[in-house]
């Protein structure tokens, strides 16, 4: 399935600013399911500088810099994808968890060497034990690891409350976990914390989520804006996406921009300015199918 | 006296023989047979032949020394605040030059091991993909820094400047017990240990051959100059900061001040076009190269900590970019991890193909399954080291732990395996320190510095020695702590006598190179020029009214004689704008007892405006452009500070003791005016101190004349006053030999008023800050006057208009000079406007950086 997608971030300042850096990791990156097609970043007012590398988790950043006294700043990713919907087998037969945790932790193999980073703690998914006892009923002795994810990631959905008003991107984990309620991202986080408390390896995603309800069925929630979820590392099937927000695994209609340990590693936009006393932010997204569909 | 301990004051001979090392310690003086080692000999002579007092006098010199140069280290928690000075051993560490080259040996390798594993964790990180080092012990080191993966480092190496802590273990092998590699700290305080040493100790010195230091730092300056990203001269290279209130920033300022660069902040600094930028007056100077002491974290709030205030946003772009040299690379901190030292002979031997000459203590990382078992077994004997966030580098010490603590160790280290590292316990090696009269066996350890050159790594011929306080201590941590020693390495052969001046050293620039003044240094400069003459004329005001009011004392209030008293205080109000005072609410009372409100102002380090906080903000920016004075002029800051601490510590009860402090103040004060003329080169930023002592003196001068001759007293009273004002201006000489008959308020304004000559009137301050303001740098479009000139010479046209005669004319009530009231308040008002100007136009700081709002990502709306 082909899909475009177009994310309009705008700033309005109360005050002019004079000179603002920038990273936005707003390109979608390859992996094993998506292939990007085409991808632009386009910056108004015209940025003196702008350049692209590529981070160690194989994101895509734009840098970029604007050094004309300005008060608004507007950055519109354009891109297209095309993505593969995944063939998932049966979670039953699937390892059991520990052995998974066996293999990252001794395995000679490069692609468990390099999974062993996300088995770790970082800045915004600290060990918690209120999330390993939140893990705990789904991660049963012996339990098949995708089954034990996809019950995760369902207790996750049942239990979480969805409020945007209740957290911020500084909420402490704890804190979501301690009042059940939060944000895609947040619900990644719990995932993350659980997985990674039992020696699973676990990464953040960042990316959008195609809205197109077919007739009949409820809206996905998701709609219209970037989109947050977690993957988990099977050995043998690769990265397995799964989306706590709307409990289910990620389809054809889950574009993929960016990878990290957590939302700071992927934040799509960051940046650091010079006056503009206070800003306010307003953000765009739409997601269309390209071609039949 | 405790039988281990060496008397000086016990005779000569048991100077040394009651030094006895501690059992089962390597000793640096003494062999356990209690032989003095042939390289102390010369030393312990000295020594003897100096006495007790001899040794005590010199101690007392190098104090002295330390305290004139304003050396000072912080460490953390210290009670005294900034201003503890640091602490200098009178006795040097003595290492023999063979035994110092194989020592050397073993560093270089080392640096280049690091340098090796720095460059692939960046980069292709082959040591982790090869299994030679475990994933978890690197990635989940908080000093690892993912943003800074990729950023190449200029000629591929990273790391630049290095410090390595060493000590003995009991049979004299060195081990190295930690590495400092993001911005390594010392190397200023281990020269400032030598010149001082060498200037207590001249003979001792000379004569024991000791390896100089300054070649060290020139090639501290030809690695930078060679990395700075253009190599086409002139190259500028910076010495970053985090600012006057860092632990080490005596360091900082003295080794800028040596190395011949700039010293700035974050603050002063910008990234644009994809390149580094110094803001200086009114340009903006392309950066080369950035020796930096701001930790990795800090340096760039754009990709790295958000909140940091120290660091440049896109500073680590620029560096991704090539644009910039930092040296160290961001992420060098990663090689301070105490766990790496496990791996180092493995990967010593797959880097290099060598075995690793100098080695670690020995070290197990947790994150293995075996070492922890073995770590958790023998607990009580080892060190722990914990590795987590924050990067701690605090040690535990299981084995003085109680049961209780020990058990919730172990339960911390089963959690979080990877964040524990566990070192074997050494006891460092002894070198004999002088404690009190006695010489004393003390746990040492050395810190010596290497840095990258083309054809390798050169190490310090010395380094920084530290001895603890207290013979019990368990380690000497690497904070840089305990007292200090300098640290000699004795050649065989005299040595020529070097420095960094005059080296016709073609790689390197002159250091006499004048570095760009930035604005925040010309904003400290200009309120140094305004508080040291603020201060100036607050104690001469003060000091000529306490003597009024003295002469007053055994007449009656109402004498004639003394009406001009009010008049001083008043003028001592508005100079000193500590109001209401004797100006504002219930003056009667205070005017009738001015004692109590005068002595606040002489003493109360709380009161706003008074002279305590006046000097204590003159300090302040002194101490922020701490590298831009000399020596000599910081002898005197010291001396005004103690002044200060004198005033506060024992505010005077009465004017006499009162007097007795701001005598030698004004003396002191008047040599900090005159050695800033005088010893500071007359450029840019020397115009700015200018500027602000013309200005605040002008300032002065007016509100002192309008203060004390608005109003038109009796003959008596005008004659004192007038007298008063020549004593405050002092220009008393000058008007006796001038107008020698009697006194004239006339006379007096032409005088310190409209005279260009007199370097205490208003005219001649106009004169001057329209000099020095013209030598300013100016935007390029600017054409004819600035407007800053153009304020100032409406002033000066002003006063020398002005006919002096029109200008006293009374009102006619004839009690008032309305006409001179009104100009003085205007020109008051004209050069705080030219300061407003100053301000804005030059010192003007870009604001301060914001993030951006978060939560881009936020869900379904």
């Amino acid at each position: 399935m082909r899909l475009r997608v177009t994310h309009v971030t705008r700033y309005q300042y109360t005050d002019p600013v004079s000179l603002c850096h920038s990273l936005a990791r707003l390109k979608p990156r390859d992996t094993e399911r998506q292939r990007t097609l085409t991808a632009q970043v386009r910056v108004d007012p015209w940025p003196a500088v702008a350049r692209e590398h590529i981070d160690f988790f194989g994101n895509r950043v734009n840098y970029f810099s604007i050094q004309q006294s300005h008060s608004s700043l507007e950055v519109t990713a354009q891109s297209e994808v095309e993505i593969r919907a995944p063939t998932w087998p049966d979670p039953v037969i699937t390892p059991p968890w520990e052995e998974v945790v066996r293999a990252l932790k001794h395995g000679r193999d490069t692609r468990l060497i390099d999974a062993r980073l996300f088995t770790l703690a970082s800045n915004q998914v600290p060990l918690s034990s209120e999330a390993n006892s939140f893990a705990a009923p789904s991660f049963r002795p012996g339990r098949p690891i995708l089954e034990a994810a996809l019950d995760l990631m369902g207790r996750l959905h049942r239990d979480f409350e969805y409020d945007p008003a209740f957290t911020t991107i500084t909420t402490p984990l704890d804190e979501v976990l301690a009042h059940r309620r939060g944000v895609c991202q947040d619900f990644a986080h719990v995932a993350l914390a659980a997985l990674r408390g039992r020696g699973l390896a676990a990464r953040y995603v960042s990316g959008y989520l195609e809205t197109r309800p077919p007739p009949g069925q409820a809206k996905l929630r998701g709609a219209d804006a970037s989109h947050a979820w977690f993957a988990v590392l099977i050995p043998g099937l690769g990265w397995v996406d799964l989306d706590p927000t709307n409990d289910q695994a990620a389809q054809e209609q889950y574009v993929t921009v960016a990878i990290g340990r957590d939302y700071q590693d992927v934040a799509p936009l960051r940046g650091v300015f010079y006056g503009g006393a206070t800003h306010e932010l307003t953000v765009a997204v739409d997601v269309d199918r390209v071609g039949s569909g | 006296m405790p039988p281990q301990t060496a008397a000086l004051s016990g005779g000569p001979t048991r100077l040394v023989d009651d030094y006895r090392p501690v059992a089962g310690v390597y000793d640096e003086m003494r062999t356990a047979d209690g032989e003095v080692r042939p390289h102390w000999q010369y030393l312990i002579e000295v020594l003897r032949a100096l006495g007790p007092d001899g040794i005590e006098e010199r101690w007392r010199d190098a104090r002295r020394l330390i305290r004139d140069n304003g050396v000072t280290y912080n460490a953390y928690g210290d009670t005294e605040g900034m201003s503890r000075p640091w602490e200098l051993d009178l006795l040097p560490l003595q290492i023999r030059s063979d035994e110092w080259a194989t020592l050397e040996r073993g560093l270089i390798q080392r640096a280049e091991l690091l340098n090796l594993i720095l460059s692939d964790l960046y980069g292709p990180r082959k040591l982790i993909t090869a299994g030679l080092l475990p994933a978890t012990l690197i990635d989940a080191y908080p000093g690892y820094l993912i943003p800074c993966h990729g950023v190449p480092a200029t000629d591929d190496q990273p790391l630049v400047d290095y410090a390595v802590d060493l000590t003995r273990t009991p049979d004299g092998a060195w081990r190295v017990i930690g590495d400092r590699t993001q911005c390594p700290s010392g190397a200023g305080y281990a020269l400032e240990n030598r010149v001082v040493l060498s200037r207590v100790m001249p003979s001792l010195f000379r004569d024991s051959h000791v390896h100089r230091l300054a070649g060290f730092y020139r090639s501290v300056r030809r690695a930078l100059t060679r990395l700075a990203a253009r190599r086409t001269p002139p190259t500028r290279i910076v010495m970053m900061t985090p600012g006057p209130s860092h632990e080490a920033y005596f360091e900082h300022a003295y080794l800028a001040n040596y190395l011949g660069y700039n010293l700035v902040q974050g603050a002063d600094l910008s990234v644009r076009d994809g390149a580094l930028w110094l803001r200086t007056l009114g340009r903006l100077e392309r950066i080369d190269a950035v020796l930096r002491r701001v930790d990795d974290l800090w340096c760039d709030p754009l990709e790295l900590r958000e909140d940091s205030h120290l660091g440049v946003p896109g500073l680590t772009q620029a560096a991704r970019a090539g644009n910039v040299t930092l040296a160290n690379a961001l992420g060098s901190g990663v090689l301070e991890h105490p766990g790496l030292m496990a791996f180092l002979p493995r990967l010593c031997q797959h880097l290099l193909g060598e075995d690793l000459l100098l080695p670690d203590i020995p070290t197990w990382w947790c994150g293995e399954q075996a070492d922890m078992a073995r770590v958790l077994d023998e607990l009580e004997t080892l060190v722990i080291k914990p590795a987590g966030n924050p990067p701690g580098r605090r040690c535990l010490f299981p084995g003085r732990m109680d049961p209780a603590e020990r058990a919730a160790l172990v339960a911390r280290i089963q959690a979080e395996p990877d964040r524990f590292v566990a070192q074997e316990h050494i006891v460092p090696s002894t070198a004999p320190a002088l404690i009190g009269r006695r010489i004393e066996p003390r746990p040492t350890v050395l810190r010596t510095f290497l840095v990258a050159e083309e054809q390798g790594y050169t190490v310090m011929p010395g380094g920084l020695s530290r001895v603890a306080f207290e013979q019990d201590t368990p380690m000497i941590s690497s904070r840089l702590g305990g007292i200090g020693k300098d640290t000699w390495v004795l050649a065989s052969e005299p040595e020529r006598q070097e420095s960094l001046l005059g080296t016709g050293d073609l790689l390197a620039p002159a250091v006499a190179q004048e570095s760009e003044v930035s604005s925040r240094v010309a904003d400290n400069l200009f309120w140094i020029g305004r508080y040291a003459e603020r201060a100036e004329g607050l104690v001469r005001l003060l000091r000529i009214t306490i003597f009024k009011l003295s002469e007053r004392q055994g007449y009656a209030a109402t004498d004639d004689l003394t009406s001009c008293v009010p008049s001083l205080l008043q003028a001592l109000t508005h100079q000193s704008q500590a109001y209401p005072g004797f100006v504002g609410d219930g003056f009667e009372e205070r005017l009738r007892d001015p004692m109590p409100e005068m002595l606040s102002l002489i003493a109360d380090p709380e009161r706003l405006g008074g002279l305590p906080q006046t000097l204590q903000a003159l300090g302040q920016a002194a101490w922020s452009v701490r590298e831009r004075l000399s020596v000599d002029t910081w002898r005197v800051i010291n001396d005004i500070e103690e002044h200060l601490r004198a005033l506060t510590r024992r505010p005077p009860r009465d004017f006499g003791p009162a007097l007795d402090e701001l005598d030698p103040l004004v003396t002191a004060l008047v040599a900090f005016s005159a050695l800033t003329h005088e010893n500071m080169t007359h450029n840019e930023g020397w115009n700015f101190l200018e500027a602000g002592r013309r200005l605040e003196r002008g300032l002065n001068t007016a509100t002192l004349l309008r203060g004390t001759l608005s109003r038109i007293g009796r003959e008596h009273e005008e004659h004192l006053l007038i007298e008063a004002v020549l004593g405050i201006t002092d220009s008393l000489i000058t008007y006796r030999r001038r107008y020698q008959a009697g006194t004239r308020v006339g006379a007096l304004l032409d005088l310190v008023f409209q005279d260009e000559t007199n370097p205490r009137s208003l005219a001649y301050q106009l004169v001057q800050l329209e000099r020095v303001c013209r030598q300013m740098p100016r935007g390029e479009m600017a054409a004819g006057r600035s407007s800053i000139e153009r304020l100032i010479l409406r002033s000066l046209t002003g006063v020398r208009l002005v006919e002096i005669d029109r200008l006293i004319q009374p009102d006619r009530t004839g009690t008032k000079r309305v006409a001179l009231r009104r100009m003085l308040g205007q020109l008051s008002d004209q050069l705080a406007a030219v300061s407003d100007a100053l301000t804005a136009q030059y010192f003007r700081h870009e604001e301060q950086p914001h993030a951006l709002l978060g939560r881009v990502g936020r869900g379904p709306q």
